[in-house]
């Protein structure tokens, strides 16, 4: 049948192949648009003098002969690293409780878990002054250290990044194979042995790649440093300095460039093992179910609860200082601050723009990346092509936000570029945030493709069904589940990003997100938090409707999901 | 009959005229660095003077502005820059981007607030609204608590008890860190300059990217003494923070908000409209809402949490001087102080 099938779309050159062909070239040229040809823009003002006339590498000779700002590749290592080393051990831990014990509560953990992704990064920035800082109530706790510095940035990025790496490491322990514990039981093996033996080989790839996809977000964070690293300086505050502060375009870009490699290098090892992580998982594999062991149950949901509990404290906190007069001198209760009156025209219009780009980046978003996805993995032919695409899809994650964003400049300003309309509208936000946030989307989406089988496309193809009438009546009504993740991610991220939209953004397309810290910046802080707050709201508020859908997707359309 | 017939159709006329004259109102594209709460005020006023012209903002923070502009040098986006500090006007017309214009009564003005150019003869290439004064914010709470007194001037800030409770914009990302600094290095003699800061340093807590953040972190206790400026202080003091805005005693670096048109925008007649009005009386009145020093002489009146005999404190700053120098003194301070930055 497959063959057959082949054989028809060699001999019959058709319209559809033309049309296959078409949207490839179509996803292939948005991320050249929107992608790589503002990277390249970018990247050739490292090696431009401020004139603008080509100067080969003497930037890159300059920077590392300025010792302040060589200094700051060992620091950015030394957070990022030390920022790695604390979330992957807590998001280890517990992922282990989720996947390998009978500890109670699990569903509401992992749901307490997520929420830190849904807020701004000035949230747990704020929460830590007020928890910290000079005034704080627990500053006890650092025992005369400074929040401000090396660990209020690893405070700082652990909380945000913690979600992430607790998804990917409870997805690598879940794939666990039950002959082996059994085999291991039968011959009497330690319960330490079996754990070194058997537990963590299965997930090295998993937990490798955790460790570099967290590596590569706290490298190019720039949100949690800026608030509250204080003077330690980092790459991605040296990029705001060159750039902001002394509007060096030219240094900002070699900064950008340094801080592109260790990125791509943790990128490419990232690839290199998720490709040999395929033969991991046998189809025979019998997934392993725990059995209650109470002692190990309850260390592990004390454990749980107590990050889960440092969660609420850091949320609640926000939502503390956005709710007192003038802290700490004046803590009477006021709903006074959630009026923005720090903004020009009320923060409630730029919080409705935020509304307004969430929706568009998750709607287009997820349509444009699940269906590039679906032309990758599921048409033959043109293989440079689909290769082509997914190495640009790839690509974004290792892009700081701030980076891109003037990279946008440069190139959708450029006075001859034909795209020039769009710089200044609310469809360069939208492009900009849906290729910043590429990646993550792609690789779900590939994930869920994979699973489908093959044989899909080869009936609808031997039924002469055109290709986009499987797409819509059968690939994407059955991958739905992930299509509706990718789609809240996008929302969510769209909500809350700023390092990129920063220098896009037009007077009437201000965003919620520009306003916390414009918000901040003007000494407003309580009114800060409130506007963070209502970001967090609003993202959870869309994150419980995107948990009810699922559930009833699952319920009802994806039923045979649960046969399985 | 004929005019039973007119009667209507003039009116619909009539009606035509007003919609078409208000769908034609100019739509000014305009960046700016006024703070936020103020923007609104800023706009309506003009608009009260000049219905047919809509302002679209786009605001941040000055450096942040100031980088977009550049970025946007190859085809600007901007019509007319309303408020952005004078230091940034510089940079912006050392590159050719702004429009020579004597706005209708740049005469009146201070001399010193208006582009030097002017005095010899020129177009100026820009004109000031008010001045923007370097200040301490001294939290009296956590002074007398910590036993940290309240500094006079300068000075006092190198003195023992002051370690550990000064913070301060770091130049190299904030241009009120760098107004700090300039000023110093013109008050005093340049080797002068270098040895206060040099003093200075070992008292610092730490530097911030932002200039507003100082006083902001003195307002909420975060530290006792703030270097920043007065607009700053003034604002969070009525916001009920309890704190102090000192002026030291040897004088006050200052910049100052300027106005411009930018060369090549297709809006030129409007955009010399609100230059016209940004350097009027009423203007400046407005401006001195916000700002004890203005452009138009004779307007300032005295305000709240400024002192009355702020303008001899301002020192005869050299903005030439400053811009022309900007990257030697940066350097240099990276070279003594950013080095030694971690603890």
């Amino acid at each position: 049948m497959m063959a057959e099938s082949f054989v028809k779309s060699a001999t019959k050159p058709s319209l559809e192949s033309l049309i296959r062909l078409l949207a490839l070239l179509a996803g292939v040229a948005l991320l050249v648009v929107g992608l790589l040809f503002p990277l390249l823009t970018m990247l050739i003002k490292s090696l431009q003098d401020r004139a603008g006339d080509f100067i080969g590498l003497a930037n890159f000779a300059h920077y590392f002969q300025t010792p302040t700002l060589v200094n700051s590749i060992a620091n950015s290592l030394r957070v990022a690293l030390m920022t790695t080393g604390v979330v992957v051990g807590l998001a280890f831990l517990c992922a282990y409780g989720i996947t390998r014990t009978c500890m109670p509560g699990k569903r509401l953990f992992r749901m307490l878990a997520i929420l830190p992704i849904l807020a701004p990064s000035l949230l747990p920035a704020i929460s830590l002054v007020y928890l910290f800082g000079n005034q704080g109530f627990l500053r006890d706790l650092l025992a005369g250290q400074s929040v401000y510095g090396p660990i209020g940035i690893v405070m700082g990025m652990s909380f945000w990044i913690f979600p992430h790496a607790l998804m990917l490491l409870t997805t690598a322990l879940t794939n666990s194979d039950a002959r082996l514990y059994e085999a291991a039981d039968a011959l009497g093996t330690p319960k330490w042995r079996t754990f070194l033996t058997i537990t963590l080989p299965g997930v090295r790839y998993g937990l490798i790649s955790c460790l570099f996809v967290v590596f590569t977000l706290a490298i190019t964070d720039f949100g949690v440093p800026k608030i509250i690293g204080g003077q330690f300086s980092v790459l991605a505050t040296d990029v705001y300095r060159q750039v902001v502060g002394q509007q060096n375009f030219q240094m900002g870009a070699v900064v950008s460039v340094i801080l592109l490699l260790p990125a791509v290098l943790s990128f490419i090892v990232d690839r290199w093992i998720q490709r040999r992580q395929v033969a991991q998982l046998s189809a025979r594999a019998v997934p392993w179910q725990p059995s209650p062991s109470p002692l190990r149950d309850w260390i592990f949901t004390l454990l749980c609860y107590t990050v889960a509990g440092v969660i609420l404290l850091v949320i609640g906190t926000a939502v503390y200082a956005s709710l007192i007069q003038f802290w700490p001198y004046n803590l009477s209760f006021t709903l006074e601050h959630y009026t923005f009156q720090g903004m020009a025209d009320g923060g409630w219009g730029a919080w409705f723009n935020s509304l307004k780009l969430a929706f568009s980046v998750a709607l287009v978003g997820t349509l444009v990346i699940f269906f590039n996805a679906w032309l990758i993995e599921k048409s033959e032919g043109y293989r440079p092509l689909r290769q082509g695409l997914h190495f640009m899809a790839m690509l974004p994650m290792a892009v700081p936000g701030m980076v891109l964003g003037l990279a946008y400049i440069f190139f959708f300003n450029q006075a001859g570029n034909p795209l020039n309309w769009l710089y200044s509208t609310m469809v360069i936000l939208v492009l900009n945030t849906l290729v910043h946030f590429y990646t993550v989307c792609h690789l779900t989406s590939v994930t869920a493709l994979k699973q489908l089988d093959p044989e899909f496309e080869a009936v609808g193809a031997s039924l002469k069904v055109p290709f986009w009438t499987t797409f819509s009546r059968i690939t994407l009504p059955v991958s739905l589940p992930a299509v509706l993740d990718i789609s809240v991610y996008l929302f969510v991220n769209a909500m809350t990003t700023v390092s990129a939209v920063v220098f896009l953004y037009n007077s009437d397309t201000r965003l919620a997100s520009v306003a916390v810290l414009h918000l901040d910046e003007a000494g407003y802080f309580a009114s800060a938090a409130a506007m963070a707050v209502l970001i967090f709201l609003t993202s959870l508020v869309v994150k419980l409707l995107h948990a009810v859908l699922t559930h009833v997707l699952l319920n009802n359309a994806q039923r045979w999901r649960l046969v399985s | 009959m004929m005019p039973r017939r007119l009667f209507p159709s003039t009116l619909l006329a009539g009606a035509a005229v007003a919609l078409a004259s208000n769908a034609q109102a100019t739509e000014l594209t305009v960046y700016t660095a006024v703070e936020s709460d103020d923007l609104q005020k800023y706009a309506e006023r003009f608009s009260a003077a000049h219905p047919d012209i809509d302002i679209n903002w786009v605001r941040d923070s000055t450096g942040v502005i100031t980088a977009r502009l550049l970025a946007e040098k190859d085809n600007p986006q901007a019509d007319v820059i309303w408020g952005l500090a004078a230091t940034s006007l510089l940079v912006l017309e050392e590159e050719g981007m702004l429009e020579r214009y004597a706005p209708a009564g740049v005469e009146n003005l201070d001399p010193k607030f208006v582009d030097v150019a002017y005095r010899d003869g020129e177009d100026p290439a820009w004109v000031g609204m008010d001045a923007w004064v370097a200040a301490i914010c001294y939290n009296t709470i956590e002074g007398e608590r910590q036993g940290v007194p309240m500094p006079t001037s300068w000075e006092a800030l190198t003195q023992p008890e002051f370690e550990g409770h000064v913070i301060m914009p770091n130049p190299n990302s904030s241009g009120t860190g760098y107004l700090d600094v300039a000023s110093w290095l013109q008050l005093w003699e340049e080797d002068q300059g270098w040895d206060y800061m040099d003093r200075l340093h070992s008292n610092i807590a730490r530097y911030t990217h932002s200039g507003s953040a100082p006083c902001s972190l003195a307002a909420t206790g975060e530290t006792v003494v703030g270097v920043s400026f007065a607009f700053r202080g003034a604002r969070l003091k009525s916001q009920g923070a309890p704190i102090e805005v000192i002026f030291p005693e040897e004088g006050l670096g200052w910049d100052m908000e300027a106005a411009a048109i930018m060369a090549g925008t297709d809006k030129l007649e409007a955009a010399k409209t609100l230059m016209d009005w940004a350097i009027s009386r009423e203007a400046n009145e407005l401006y001195n809402e916000g700002y004890a020093v203005v452009a138009y002489p004779g307007v300032a009146q005295p305000i709240d949490n400024y002192p009355a005999d702020i303008t001899d404190l301002m020192i005869d700053a050299d903005f030439q001087w400053a811009a022309v120098n900007r990257e030697r003194v940066l350097a240099e301070w990276q070279r003594r102080y950013d080095g030694k930055t971690e603890q």
